[in-house]
């Protein structure tokens, strides 16, 4: 009789590179952090993607006059990376105000990538004129226009979702009916060893309602993926990383590339954050994200009540 | 007795001073009302109007919001900061809107 446990080989490492970056290894459920500047990153490690978020090309004020400079740097910083990732998601807010010509913009500058793949979700600023036409129209075809898609690479499951076209006055993002039946069904009958990697822009796990940071329905989103050993779950919308580790389901928020955004409720409102411009760098990043293939040495550690 | 009676009077002298200010702040029956857009919120959050009269929204944010009908009846699209919106209420009723891109603001516009 097989006997499947989730796997440990599966586990998911991540890395926040940033000029302040820190840098993430998942190993069996349990965080440890330490800075880029360490050089403590695996040399065998290969990126399987880089996660990229919140360039909202078009933003113009204060908080970064120049966001299409930093989408440019987090482009350089991607490129930079030894082992090339087998591809970049952009988690949305692409755009800050939906317009045509932001999406251009967007779109010219993301040429720059040395990728063989781009994936994206939607942010809501990318849909604000709430059919999200503009979006669709240039992302629109790997989805068969629903903006909710899943696709294997490197052995890993990868689930893009869209929380950004359910909104509820008063509440939260949400998910809706159709795209929780189309998960169920796309995770129905996976082996509960294979990694899946979650996407969506606005955060699956409340993070702070009064400003809208969570996704309403996204418990049912959970419930199909619990049974995995391996899930990591990746948002941006938030500006800032945050994160928590629920059983096997790995929750990441990343840092944006246009500004930053104050910690949840320590301002009137998630608007932008003014900071001095020389510490503007070290508050915007990209995050990398490798698997660990390699067999993990676990140790355990038995006492009895007499050894104390 | 006389404490008594001035107490009465000052009692009644603060609930007639309250009821001003209810109606004052509260219905603000102004011809085309405006509508703040700030830190996240509309402010106010409920205001009424005649039939046939304009609100006009002000987003004095730095982040763009909308002014989106829960019915589809108005939607601004993105009113970028220190953008304004306007809308002409036709018919009595009430109008429920939130901004589309953060769904956690809401309004109400109440036409007699």
């Amino acid at each position: 009789m097989t006997h499947e446990t989730p796997s440990r080989r599966g586990a998911l490492k991540c890395l926040a590179y940033g000029s302040a970056g820190t840098a993430f290894a998942l190993s069996g459920g349990v965080f440890t952090t330490f800075d880029l500047a360490e050089g403590a990153v695996p040399k065998h490690a290969t990126p399987l993607f880089v996660q990229v978020s919140d360039s909202h090309i078009g933003f113009a004020k204060d908080a970064n006059p120049d966001v299409a400079g930093t989408f440019r740097n987090a482009i350089d910083l991607v490129n930079a990376i030894p082992k090339r990732p087998a591809f970049v998601m952009h988690t949305g807010d692409i755009t800050h105000l939906s317009k045509p010509e932001e999406f251009d913009t967007a779109a010219e500058i993301m040429k720059g990538l040395r990728v063989a793949e781009i994936h994206t979700v939607p942010g809501e600023h990318d849909t604000i004129d709430t059919t999200g036409q503009g979006y669709f129209e240039r992302y629109g075809a790997a989805s068969g226009g629903k903006g909710y898609y899943s696709f294997d690479s490197g052995g890993v499951h990868f689930v893009a979702l869209v929380n950004v076209l359910n909104f509820k006055p008063g509440g939260l993002g949400g998910l809706g009916a159709d795209q929780l039946t189309w998960l169920e069904a796309d995770l129905a009958g996976r082996s509960a060893s294979q990694p899946i990697v979650v996407f969506a822009h606005m955060p699956l796990w409340t993070i702070y309602a009064p400003w809208g940071w969570g996704t309403g329905d996204s418990d049912q989103a959970m419930s199909y993926l619990r049974r995995f050993g391996s899930v990591t779950v990746l948002n941006g919308h938030i500006h800032q990383i945050v994160q928590k580790v629920e059983g096997n389901i790995t929750f990441h928020t990343a840092r944006a590339t246009a500004y930053p955004q104050p910690v949840a409720g320590m301002a009137d409102g998630p608007g932008p954050l003014k900071v001095p411009s020389d510490q503007l760098a070290a508050m915007l990043g990209v995050t990398s994200v490798t698997a660990v293939r390699h067999a993990r040495a676990i140790a355990l550690d038995d006492r009895t009540l007499a050894s104390a | 007795m006389t404490f008594s009676c001035s107490a009465r009077a000052l009692r009644a002298a603060m609930m007639a001073g309250l009821v001003a200010t209810a109606l004052s702040s509260g219905a603000a029956f102004a011809q085309d009302a405006t509508v703040k857009i700030k830190s996240f919120m509309f402010m106010p959050m409920a205001v009424t109007i005649h039939a046939g009269e304009t609100v006009t929204w002000t987003n004095m944010d730095e982040e763009p919001h909308t002014v989106t009908s829960n019915t589809g009846l108005f939607r601004s699209g993105g009113i970028d900061g220190g953008g304004t919106y306007s809308f002409k209420f036709a018919k009595p009723g009430v109008y429920k809107y939130s901004c589309s891109i953060h769904p956690q603001m809401i309004g109400t516009i109440t036409v007699q």
